[in-house]
């Protein structure tokens, strides 16, 4: 498949050239670890159709008429769990949103019994965050369920890594030859283990920049090991978003920071925030992402984060296209080889 | 399995010029009018009847493609699962004669699809439906308005149309099955 920026897609050849559908073989999305090329570059391709529903008038399809998908959050979200319920009211399907903290796990009832009960239910597809990494994990071994991990500790957050590769190819009309800039709290990021993942198999070239105390410990042996040879780690700002294509910000995560990780807040704001001055060191029109809830003010200057590279609330929007992707694929019609 | 050859490249050019004449007289014009083709060998169709319209009537006229993946009602059950491709309707349909174009006519399930696609994107005067090979079988109440050609099948018969857009030349096929056959 070639990977080119959608736009005048009614020259006719280019119709014919059709993403191989037999590429998803998934009943769940877990994280990008183990997704091929193909299978991300199709989700992209379905994902650029979908994005063309979101332009109408009437935003729905009938699509999943009769599906029901629940979203089940053990720990706070809104644009991650309101995204998947607006691509899931787009395909038509029936949404049923619990909050954990208000459900029967205050009762004392465990994660699986919990999920179990909305399989039971009839959900066809379970949305869930969770603040234990591997949670989704255990619960794909209990249940029949198809589950999508909507972030899970630090460990993977799969479908906001898609929807920033998805940007950036939306934005910049390829993912080869890049360099991306990741900046911030790697440690505690599950956006950034996912992007590494899904980035790696991209092709794109990574640079993780965080003062020493937020990169996860033997992260420099792990990348060696694990011949993640596009992936490098630079300490200083400067050098790590000099020439990028990308600089993708991640917020600093206050909640965690009582731990003494930093010497102060000031002194990260003096390093590492991105200021215009900072950009202009990356390539021209080099894009700036954030997943969001953003610190203005910390991890980047408000200039920034509104300013003209910044694609943060494309990021938002392409998250629904993503995210009704992700729905069509799992929930929708059966897989070819299966009887 | 046996391909036999339906109709040859002059054929489907005749067929297609008939259909544009057909078109034109039926709307007093080309004004108004609008060619959606469907996905995938639609869309080159409904690119040659608008060079016809072009020629007969000097008209330019719209066309878009229309993906009805999202559309279909077979999507849950026993169906594979399709690639979904772009709908592009770059114009407004609302008061529009909207000509759907479609290679091959066989239950109407993906006709209604499209409809209810088409009708999701505005409100058009009419929807009217150019085929270029009507094969029968229809389990819904839709007929053609404009057809290149009728041709009986069985249902254990699969009627290709090749487009030199695609697959480097223009025929109609019928592939029918050696064993079996019941006619």
């Amino acid at each position: 498949m070639k990977i080119t920026e959608q736009g005048s897609s009614t020259a006719i050849p280019e119709i014919f050239t059709h993403p191989d559908i037999d590429a998803w073989q998934r009943r769940h999305v877990l994280d990008l670890d183990d997704f091929t090329r193909e299978e991300m570059e199709l989700v992209f391709d379905i994902a650029d159709a979908m994005a063309e529903v979101l332009t109408r008038e009437v935003k729905r399809v009938p699509t999943l008429r009769g599906k029901t998908m629940v979203t089940m959050f053990y720990e706070p979200s809104t644009r991650t769990r309101a995204s998947f319920e607006l691509a899931a009211k787009s395909l038509s399907a029936d949404t049923l949103s619990l909050d954990a903290t208000k459900s029967s796990v205050v009762k004392g009832e465990s994660l699986v019994d919990n999920l179990r009960t909305l399989q039971a239910l009839g959900a066809d597809v379970i949305v869930m965050r969770h603040s234990q990494s591997g949670a989704p994990y255990l619960a794909t071994q209990y249940l029949n369920t198809s589950i999508i991990n909507a972030g899970d500790g630090w460990h993977a957050h799969p479908s906001q890594a898609l929807l920033d590769l998805y940007t950036i190819r939306r934005h910049l009309g390829k993912l080869t030859d890049l360099r991306v800039a990741i900046v911030g709290d790697i440690m505690h990021s599950r956006v950034a283990r996912s992007n590494i993942w899904g980035m790696s198999t991209m092709g794109v070239k990574v640079v993780l920049c965080a003062p020493s105390t937020l990169l996860p410990h033997g992260l420099s042996e792990f990348l060696t090991r694990c011949r993640f040879s596009n992936v490098s780690i630079e300490p200083r700002l400067e050098s790590a978003v000099e020439g990028a294509d990308v600089v993708m910000l991640l917020r600093l995560q206050m909640e965690r920071q009582q731990s003494g990780l930093l010497p102060s807040l000031r002194e990260y704001i003096q390093n590492y925030q991105l200021t215009q001055h900072r950009l202009s060191l990356a390539k021209p029109c080099a894009l700036v992402l954030h997943p969001g809830p953003v610190n203005e003010g910390v991890e980047v200057c408000p200039e920034v984060a509104h300013g003209a590279q910044s694609a943060i609330e494309q990021q938002v929007t392409n998250g629904v296209a993503i995210r009704m992707a992700l729905l069509y694929l799992i929930a929708g019609g059966k897989r070819s080889n299966v009887s | 399995m046996a391909e036999k050859s339906l109709m040859s490249r002059k054929d489907i050019e005749r067929a297609l010029v008939r259909i544009t004449h057909e078109i034109v007289e039926r709307n007093k014009g080309a004004r108004d009018i609008v060619l959606v083709g469907m996905q995938t060998r639609g869309v080159p169709l409904a690119h040659r009847l608008a060079a016809t319209i072009q020629i007969l009537e000097g008209v330019t006229v719209p066309v878009g493609s229309l993906d009805i993946t999202l559309y279909r009602d077979d999507l849950s059950s026993l169906a594979l699962k399709h690639v979904v491709q772009r709908t592009d309707v770059p114009f407004d349909i609302t008061g529009k004669h909207v000509i759907l174009v479609d290679d091959v006519f066989y239950t109407g399930r993906s006709i209604r699809a499209a409809m209810d696609a088409i009708i999701d994107l505005g409100r058009p005067q009419t929807i009217q439906l150019a085929v270029l090979v009507d094969r029968g079988h229809r389990e819904l109440p839709i007929r053609a308005d404009y057809a290149g050609k009728n041709i009986p099948t069985a249902r254990n018969e699969e009627v290709k149309v090749y487009v030199k857009e695609a697959d480097g030349e223009d025929k109609v096929a019928i592939v029918i099955p050696d064993m079996g056959c019941e006619r």
